[in-house]
Parts: structure tokens; C-alpha cells; sequence
């Protein structure tokens, strides 16, 4: 947070969207004319229908699309402006969870979350460290020498969150985290990302799971057709197709 | 670079080596094969380099003189031949003294000399060149001296051997160079199935901060790995085929001498390694370039 002279607060955005428009090469028009501020600390649902921008939009923060038009901030930096080799650092302050998990088959539940750190050139030491704490905090430290084909969906999910928030990151972008799992296990999952929340990381999540979005009371997005339709605090699912 | 993350890449690369099976297999082969024609032909270059060196010691040109010169023209003959530009050396050889070799080197059957009236050989000059590639040209230069009946040297041994290895030596390159271009192909085919394989790991890795080298080195590696394999194979080759080929010359043809196996080893080695490494290198490069390169802004 900033101060400006007279002592009002200056809320600062973690994620500025400035008129952004994304057409494809094949000529699909992903978005258009995109503005979207984000704090930090907030919690972001973004809904709408399957091909309306969501996951295009969170590719846009961490660099994997470039903007056909406009300009994306994250942290006080313009993505659009990074120099490839700036990518991997700006991706280090972001944490991802997919919902295909996206982890290694051939690595251990603990193996798949030091990897995070090793490929950021960690010591070992470090790693020791920081990986039982992370296990531990997900839940997942007795199966730490688990394969991810012997353990469930849900806990596959828990590991592919301590992966995400082991390097500490500002921002966790999850795309559609409970897709693959059940209502229960879904709500444990939640429970999960709004402890992390509520620890001051900024979470942005896409999904479909309407009672996940009415239970939680947070920020909603609604993205249709490339464009924002509504933007709530506190908002509900409620789509009218 | 950290001993750990080196270790890291020699792993994976071995695991990407023995995945792809058969096609490692064809891409050290054929390192192999380029890098042992390559020797070879190196081999040859500075074997005939060495012979010719020897042979330039022995080719002599011989020219000899008219009957019947005063032997003041003798004498002028030979401050001539002595003044020509690349003649090293000359001596003069008396009919009689020739007559003695010729009955020396025809040892007993020298009867058939003794039945002569007179000694039917001329005087000569025997002259040496600097160089053994002016031998030709200085041959034709005396045979226009007055009083010159006739020139020899050891005509057409010194340019067929110049030209078989010379024709040898393009053939050769020429030979390496597709192969070598052969074995750059099939190592990038490697390192792309290898890639291929990756894919979903890369993808991972990208999104979770790697940096561009921390996911190349791998198949650097591996590239490193294949090309340092079969520059192995080819220096072994190499060392032993040369071994034996000096082995059995020696035997069998005493009088052609050849680079001793210690002294060709102290650089041919070093030089395939070196290239083998560089062919690897180099051909994990190309799939790299094609196939791990970033979107541009």
C-alpha cells in the first residue's frame, strides 16, 4: 500500500487490464476491448461460458498470449513489454493450478513440489525446508512419497497447490481447480485456496461450479462473448443461459 | 553453473538416450563412421606428407653429359646447374666412378661389364633439389644446357603419389562432409523425439519459472552425450585399424615407412573428440532452435 501526501489511502491494482483485445491468428476474437483492475488480497471468480475469454484472460498476466491490442500490468511491470528472458521471473510470482492437476507421473507427490523450486535454481537446502512445511500445510505430508496415480483427484489437487504456493507467490490463477472432483472434495479444495487468501495472496479463479461461487460471497467476473457483461463484489453465479 | 543442476541434465539425458532406443543408435553410428573417415583421411594426408618428405631426400635428377666435352665445358655445366635457382646440391660423377657403381650394385653378375672395350657410360651430374615439386621443372630447365645429352629423374613416382592422395584427400572430405551433414540431421531428429517426449514436463516447467537454458541443457547434453559417443568409438577405430596397419606394412613392406602410431596419437584424438562434440552440439542446436524457442513479442 501507498500513501499519497494527504494521507489518503492509493489503493494499489496487482493486475491492470488497459482496453485489451485479443484476436487469434486464426481470426478468433477472444476478447475485446478488455478493462479489469485487480487488487491485491482480492479474491476473483470469472465466469462464463466455455470459450468466452476466461482462461485467454489469465493467459494474458503470466505471458503465454500477448494482446492483439492494449496493455496488461501485473506488479508495477507491463507484461506486454517483458523481454523473453524476464518471463520465467515474472512466472516465479505466479502460482498456477490446473484442473488436470498437471503433475509428473513419474515424480513423488514431494518430488513434484521440489521441482518448483529446483527449476528456479533453489539450493537443497532450502528445498528440505521448504517442502515438508508446504505438505504439511495442504495436508499432504504423509503421502509425501506417494505417486500421483496412487493418491485421489482431491489430493492430486492439494499437491498441484503446494506446488503453486511454494515459491511464495504474489498471485494464484486457478483455471477451473474443481472441475475434475466432487462436491466435496471441491469444498475442501476451497476451504484450502480461502486460507491462502486469507494469508494476503491474490487468487483468480475461472470456473463453472455455481454453488462454489454463491457460497463464497466473493468478487465475480462475468465474461461472455470476449467481454466483461458484469462485474460484482460480493456477487452470485446467476447466468441467465 | 551448480554441480547439482549439471548432474540434473546428464540424468535426464541418459533417460532421453536409452528412451529413443534405435535412433541413438544410428546417430552415434553414423558420428562414427564420419569421424573414422574423417581420421583416416587425416591419417592419409600426413602419411603421404611423410613420405614425400622421404622421398624428396631420394629423388635425385641425374643429367648427364655429351661424349667427348672439354673439360672446361664440363666445368661450366656445372657452375650453371649449381647457380639454378632451387638446386640445393650437386656432385660431380665421373664416368669411371659410375662404371664402379654400376658393377657394385650389379654385384655378380658384373661379368657382363668386364667384356666391354670401353666404358660406354657418360659423365653426370647428380643434382638435388630443395624441393621435390621443382624436381620436374628444374629436369627441364638442364636438359636445354648445351652440352647436356639427357636428363632423369624419378619421373611420374613423385606426381602419381602427389595426385592418387590428392584425389584421395577431396574423396574423402567430400565423403565426411555428407556424412557429417547425415549425422547433424539424425542427431536433431533425435533430440526432437526426445523433446516430443517432454513436451508435457516443458510445458510444466515453462509455467512454473524455468529459465529458457535451465530447460535446453538437457538436450544439449544429450546432444553432447551422442556426438562424445561416437567420436569414442571412432578414435578407437581409428587407433586400432592404424596399429594394425603399421604392424603388418612393416612386415610385409619394410621399405615404406610410415607416421609411427605414438606420434600420429598425439592430435588425432584430441581433433575427433573435439569435432564429435561440436557435430552434438550442433545438432541439438538445430531441434532447440526449432522446437524450444519462445514466442515473439
Amino acid at each position: 500500500m501507498e500513501y499519497n501526501d494527504s494521507n489518503v489511502k492509493v489503493v494499489q491494482h496487482l493486475i491492470h487490464f488497459y482496453n485489451v483485445t485479443k484476436t487469434y491468428d486464426n481470426g478468433v476474437k477472444a476478447l475485446s476491448d478488455i478493462t479489469l483492475r485487480i487488487r491485491k488480497g482480492e479474491f476473483v471468480f470469472l465466469v462464463g461460458p466455455s470459450g468466452a475469454g476466461k482462461s485467454t484472460l489469465m493467459k494474458m498476466i503470466y505471458r503465454e498470449e500477448l494482446p492483439t491490442r492494449g496493455q496488461v500490468m501485473f506488479n508495477g511491470r507491463n507484461v506486454v513489454r517483458l523481454r523473453s528472458r524476464e518471463i520465467p521471473l515474472l512466472r516465479r510470482k505466479i502460482g498456477m493450478v490446473f484442473q488436470d492437476f498437471r503433475l509428473l507421473p513419474q515424480k513423488t507427490v514431494a518430488e513434484n513440489v521440489s521441482f518448483a523450486l529446483e527449476v528456479t535454481g533453489a539450493s537443497r537446502k532450502y528445498i528440505r525446508k521448504a517442502v515438508p512445511l508446504v505438505l504439511q500445510r495442504v495436508g499432504m505430508l504423509e503421502k509425501a512419497n506417494c505417486y500421483p496415480a496412487q493418491i485421489s483427484g482431491g489430493e492430486q489437487q492439494r499437491v498441484g497447490i503446494a506446488r503453486a504456493i511454494v515459491n511464495n507467490p504474489v498471485l494464484i490463477l486457478a483455471d477451473e481447480p474443481t472441475g475434475n472432483l466432487d462436491p466435496d472434495t471441491a469444498k475442501e479444495i476451497m476451504e484450502l485456496f480461502n486460507v491462502i487468501n486469507r494469508n494476503g495472496t491474490t487468487i483468480i479463479m475461472a470456473t463453472h461450479a455455481r454453488d462454489i461461487v454463491d457460497d463464497m460471497k466473493r468478487r465475480v467476473v462475468k465474461i461472455s462473448g470476449g467481454r466483461i457483461v458484469s462485474d460484482e463484489e460480493s456477487g452470485v453465479y446467476s447466468f441467465a443461459n | 553453473m551448480r554441480i547439482s543442476t549439471i548432474l540434473y541434465c546428464i540424468r535426464e539425458a541418459l533417460v532421453s538416450i536409452l528412451r529413443n532406443g534405435w535412433m541413438t543408435v544410428a546417430s552415434i553410428s553414423i558420428v562414427a563412421v564420419s569421424l573414422v573417415i574423417l581420421g583416416g583421411s587425416v591419417l592419409l594426408v600426413m602419411n603421404t606428407g611423410y613420405l614425400t618428405q622421404r622421398l624428396e631426400s631420394k629423388v635425385e635428377i641425374s643429367v648427364f653429359l655429351e661424349e667427348e666435352l672439354a673439360a672446361a665445358d664440363v666445368k661450366e655445366i656445372g657452375e650453371k646447374i649449381k647457380s639454378t635457382a632451387g638446386v640445393a646440391e650437386v656432385k660431380f660423377i665421373p664416368k669411371e666412378k659410375a662404371l664402379q657403381e654400376m658393377k657394385k650394385s650389379l654385384g655378380s653378375r658384373a661379368q657382363v661389364l668386364e667384356d666391354l672395350e670401353k666404358n660406354p657410360l657418360p659423365d653426370a651430374y647428380r643434382v638435388k633439389a630443395e624441393d621435390a615439386n621443382q624436381v620436374p621443372a628444374l629436369a627441364g630447365s638442364f636438359e636445354q644446357l648445351d652440352g647436356v645429352e639427357m636428363v632423369r629423374y624419378g619421373k611420374g613416382v613423385v606426381e602419381k603419389l602427389l595426385s592418387v592422395t590428392q584425389w584421395l584427400r577431396v574423396a574423402s572430405w567430400t565423403l565426411m562432409g555428407i556424412l557429417g551433414v547425415s549425422a547433424l540431421f539424425l542427431i536433431s531428429t533425435s533430440i526432437r523425439m526426445s523433446v516430443f517426449a517432454r513436451r508435457r514436463e516443458i510445458s510444466i516447467m515453462k509455467l512454473l519459472g524455468a529459465t529458457n537454458w535451465y530447460i535446453r541443457a538437457p538436450f544439449l547434453m544429450e546432444g553432447l552425450i551422442m556426438g562424445l559417443a561416437g567420436a569414442l568409438l571412432a578414435v578407437a577405430v581409428v587407433y586400432l585399424g592404424y596399429i594394425a596397419l603399421v604392424d603388418k606394412i612393416k612386415v610385409s613392406l619394410p621399405f615404406i615407412n610410415l607416421v609411427p602410431g605414438e606420434e600420429v596419437f598425439t592430435v588425432v584424438p584430441g581433433a575427433l573428440l573435439g569435432l564429435g562434440i561440436l557435430i552434438g552440439i550442433f545438432g541439438s542446436l538445430i531441434s532447440i532452435h526449432r522446437f524450444l524457442s519462445d514466442k515473439k513479442a
